[in-house]
């Protein structure tokens, strides 16, 4: 596919743990190369699917092939993939440079070559000078860093990271987004990143596979995932969307079926505006306002029944915050184009966070 | 245990003066040890003694009875702790992780030496060995001393284990390193001070068990056994007191090494 | 799809491809790991009670001064018998009082240490009783001989103060005196509390560090006075660690008989009467039968504390 070779696949993968169903027949490619996140909600099965390519788990079924090798009854380290740990597991009793070293000592690397390639990697993080440092002595964001090089330094085909960002604070999450993107560009390994943040999986990622119940729902690259939803769980979960039922839908489009609309693709008009050709409105009143600095979102009652509420993101280009407070309880028209419109697959939404 | 206000952030007078009662009341007695081996007296327990000397000290150094007591002491508490270090070891690797049946009865069947009165234990180990026709031997104490001794290894790299993060162990693997690798480079580095604390509890507990010994012994004396035969000895009385002192000092440094080792490890 | 070129490691040692396989069925390494300890404990330990018991079911000819090894139930009718049934009542109520006695000692200290040391202090309370744990139980046996000798320190101090009369009528007392505080009942009993109480400290006080000063707090927050929080709040949460102190206090008590052996006077305790039966009678069918009784007391005491939750605050 694309003329790039696979490096990563999985066959109809399953992992049961008892009666739980961690994975439940996956099948997935990813490319060599790629930037490739795992997105769901805790629990989704991403995890276990990382720990499967990794080795750690085992599947009950289904194939796991790396570059076409079936590693089946294949140990962790006799697997060309290393990972970072979403809790970094760096070993306490070593330094920073004996950490990432590990990899190297462990194949016999002559000790010359393993300290040019460790104080190479250790530029890459920009951690030079502090291989004599324990963890215990560095910051979360450091570590962090030792973990990704003592990954790296082994020059795997895939690199597998468990949310390695989530102990991280928002500021410092933000910029280590950027430097892992950068690093993975560099080096030009294969990245799979799991995570249940949606906002970091679309700004990382080439393609992203989004998971729920050990299943995935929809793979494709960010933008696809996110402007074309297939089911109400991936429009729910991957930004926000508002799901309209297949009764609310009919009397809008005319159509039975359940759709998405992201509320930024809404127009706030007045009630006797002009519809554009190729759109579609309805009628409603404002309920709620809540202004957010740069932009400014309205829950809109619509004049259906059942009566259902549509959230309208506008940008707050010539509006104040005073002026955008006004329109609570006016009547207002909603217009947005028909393209825009999704039709999803009815799949279960999924609150924030499950277990 | 009165209910004034100040009960929830100070301790009350009431409070503090029964905890230092009940110090004292644990280290008196130790004390007075200390007293007596440099008391004159030969043949009662006056207090308080009527002069003091070193002179006991010189006995006891002429005793060989005491030495080659305390030097069967010392190598059956090494070499009973070296097994129990190895089989407690392999037993709290088995059993951190997984949970498999019967995971709870490898436990209890673990601390049943030691949970049992000891005197079942010694009684135990006896017939067995009058059935089996074993001569009583240095390797009779042996057996009997490893087999409580397991428990103290066994309790704490368990707990160590448990506070270990098992993603190291991943980690380890993920990055290349075998089963024995990871024993080697990650886990035995991680366990090695509880390993250290357990293995000095084990020598403490061995050092200073009689009641098992007792029956797994035969004529051989242990230091503890030369002790309780001491104490049906009055005319000893100066040369008991003397080796009592040494006793009580020499027990000391493995407890406070193996406090050392625990502490250290917990503050990271 | 699947290649059948593995990219081979370079180097395959034995030991690597034990510990291959030892990935593809992880219950291996646990026999592996766990049949060592089996074999020890669960063959010399149990096979060794299981001997014992069985020999129980013997008996010992009174003529010939033979064992008899035929199946009977003889033996183990002689436990009724009422010197028998005399010296079992003995040690389990001496267990009862000097595991009470324990408690009652251990937890203001315990108490203390948890709630109100900290830091240094902490830390050498913690010593502080660990080390008479630790320190030789024979030698803290003997300084007890000091001790309570009718020249000792307690009958100076009785001396001293002018109490010598009330000390004597506590020796007077008939069944638990003596002539002297060494050669008594109240001796044993005061040895034991010594000798085991540290046993008791300990778990108390890890029961206890497991409150969370947070519970407490919002037990005042929510109006309970001081007392009534440590009634309802703090003496339930540390309970299983009581009971897992009595484990330790009462099992040892039961099997022990240097003590009863030292400051006892002629009516015996269990492991006395083991002792007797096995050396000097050489009756170890009998001897055998008797180690049940604490086997038994220790197996409904350990069931009783596992269903109160003691094992964790072990």
């Amino acid at each position: 596919m694309n003329g790039k070779s696979v490096a990563v696949s999985l066959v109809n993968v399953r992992r049961h743990f008892g009666e739980v169903k961690a994975v439940d027949d996956v099948s997935l490619d990813v490319y060599d190369g790629e930037f490739f996140s795992m997105l769901g909600p805790s629990g989704s099965g991403k995890t276990t699917c990382l720990r499967l390519i990794a080795g750690f788990e085992r599947p009950s079924g289904g194939q796991i092939l790396l570059h076409g090798w079936d590693v089946g009854g294949v140990p962790p380290y006799d697997r060309d993939v290393n990972t970072v740990f979403q809790d970094y597991a760096l070993f306490p009793h070593m330094t920073v440079g004996r950490n990432v070293a590990y990899g190297l000592m462990i194949k016999r690397v002559p000790k010359a070559e393993r300290e040019r390639r460790v104080g190479e990697m250790l530029e890459l993080v920009r951690l030079s000078g502090m291989e004599n440092r324990k963890p215990s002595q560095l910051s979360g964001g450091q570590r962090q860093r030792v973990a990704l090089a003592r990954a790296l330094v082994n020059r795997p085909s895939v690199l597998l990271l468990d949310e390695p960002l989530g102990a991280l604070d928002l500021k410092l999450r933000q910029q280590m987004q950027i430097e892992l993107k950068n690093i993975q560009q560099q080096v030009g390994i294969t990245f799979i990143y799991v995570t249940h943040d949606q906002e970091e999986a679309l700004t990382m990622s080439d393609r992203l596979a989004v998971f729920n119940h050990g299943q995935i729902e929809q793979v494709g690259s960010p933008a696809e995932v996110y402007e074309r939803p297939a089911t109400t769980f991936v429009a729910g979960f991957v930004g926000t969307s508002n799901v309209i039922d297949a009764g609310v839908a009919r009397q809008i489009v005319g159509e039975a079926a359940t759709l998405s609309i992201r509320p930024e693709k809404i127009h706030l008009s007045s009630p006797d505006a002009a519809v554009p050709a190729e759109s579609y409105s309805v009628h409603g009143t404002v309920q709620d306002v809540v202004y957010l600095g740069m932009y400014t979102r309205y829950l809109v009652e619509l004049e259906t029944s059942p009566r259902a509420h549509l959230a309208v993101m506008q940008q707050n280009l010539e509006t104040t915050s005073m002026d955008v407070l006004t329109i609570r309880g006016k009547r207002v028209q909603l217009i947005w184009r028909r393209d825009f419109t999704r039709t999803l697959q009815r799949t279960e939404i999924v609150e924030e966070s499950g277990v | 245990m009165r209910s004034d206000a100040s009960f929830v952030n100070r301790a009350g007078i009431g409070l503090r003066a029964a905890s230092t009662a009940v110090l004292i009341f644990l280290h008196f007695p130790i004390l007075l040890i200390f007293l007596y081996a440099f008391n004159t007296e030969e043949a009662a327990y006056t207090f308080p003694p009527p002069g003091l000397t070193f002179d006991w000290f010189g006995v006891l150094l002429k005793r060989s009875d005491f030495w080659n007591a305390l030097g069967l002491s010392l190598v059956v508490a090494l070499v009973s702790t070296m097994i129990a270090v190895v089989l407690g070891t392999l037993a709290a690797l088995a059993i951190y992780r997984s949970k498999f049946f019967g995971r709870d009865a490898i436990s209890l069947m673990i601390i049943l030496p030691i949970a049992l009165p000891g005197i079942v234990t010694g009684i135990a180990l006896r017939s067995a060995l009058n059935i089996s026709g074993l001569n009583f031997s240095f390797w009779t104490i042996v057996i009997g001393h490893a087999t409580f001794c397991v428990v103290t290894v066994y309790n704490n790299v368990v707990a160590r284990l448990r506070r270990t993060n098992y993603s190291q162990v991943e980690a380890s693997m993920d990055l290349g390193a075998s089963i024995w690798q990871t024993f080697r480079y990650v886990i035995l580095p991680n366990i090695a001070t509880a390993l250290l604390a357990g293995g000095m509890l084990s020598f403490a507990l061995s050092f200073d068990e009689v009641i098992v010994t007792t029956f797994t012994a035969g004529q051989q004396q242990t230091l503890p056994i030369w002790i309780f035969s001491q104490l049906q000895r009055p005319r000893d009385r100066p040369v008991t007191n003397v080796a009592a002192l040494f006793v009580v000092a020499t027990t000391l440094v493995p407890i406070l090494l193996a406090y050392r080792f625990t502490r250290e490890s917990g503050e990271t | 799809m699947t290649s059948a070129a593995p990219p081979l490691p370079e180097r395959r040692s034995f030991l690597h491809g034990v510990s291959v396989v030892l990935y593809r069925y992880p219950f291996l390494s646990i026999i592996a790991l766990l049949l060592p300890i089996l074999l020890w404990i669960g063959v010399i330990y149990l096979g060794s009670l299981t001997a014992m018991l069985a020999q129980g079911f013997f008996y010992l000819d009174g003529f010939t001064g033979r064992i008899v090894r035929e199946f009977t139930l003889r033996t183990y009718q002689e436990l009724l018998l009422q010197q028998n049934i005399d010296i079992f009542l003995r040690t389990i109520l001496m267990a009862a009082s000097v595991t009470l006695t324990c408690a009652l000692l251990a937890f203001p200290l315990a108490y203390f240490m948890a709630r109100f040391a900290s830091g240094r202090t902490k830390a050498l309370l913690y010593l502080g009783v660990m080390l008479p744990l630790w320190s030789s139980y024979l030698v803290r046996i003997y300084a007890w001989k000091l001790i309570l000798a009718q020249e000792g320190i307690i009958g100076w101090l009785a001396n001293a103060l002018g109490l010598t009369g009330v000390l004597d009528a506590v020796l007077s007392i008939p069944g638990i005196g003596g002539p002297s505080l060494s050669f008594s009942i109240v001796g044993v009993y005061l040895v034991f509390v010594y000798i085991w109480l540290p046993y008791m400290i300990l778990p108390i006080n890890a029961a206890l560090e497991r409150v969370p000063k947070s519970v407490i707090e919002a037990s005042g927050d929510l109006g309970a006075r001081p007392g009534y929080t440590f009634r309802r709040i703090i003496l339930p949460l540390a309970f299983p660690g009581v009971v897992a102190g009595s484990i330790f206090t009462f099992s040892l008590t039961l099997g022990d008989y240097i003590i009863p052996g030292v400051f006892g006077n002629s009516s015996y305790f269990i492991g006395q009467a083991v002792l007797v039966q096995q050396g000097t009678a050489g009756n170890i069918p009998l001897a055998a039968a008797m180690t049940v009784v604490p086997i038994l007391v220790m197996g409904v005491y350990l069931l009783g504390a596992r269903w109160l939750g003691a094992f964790d605050a072990l």
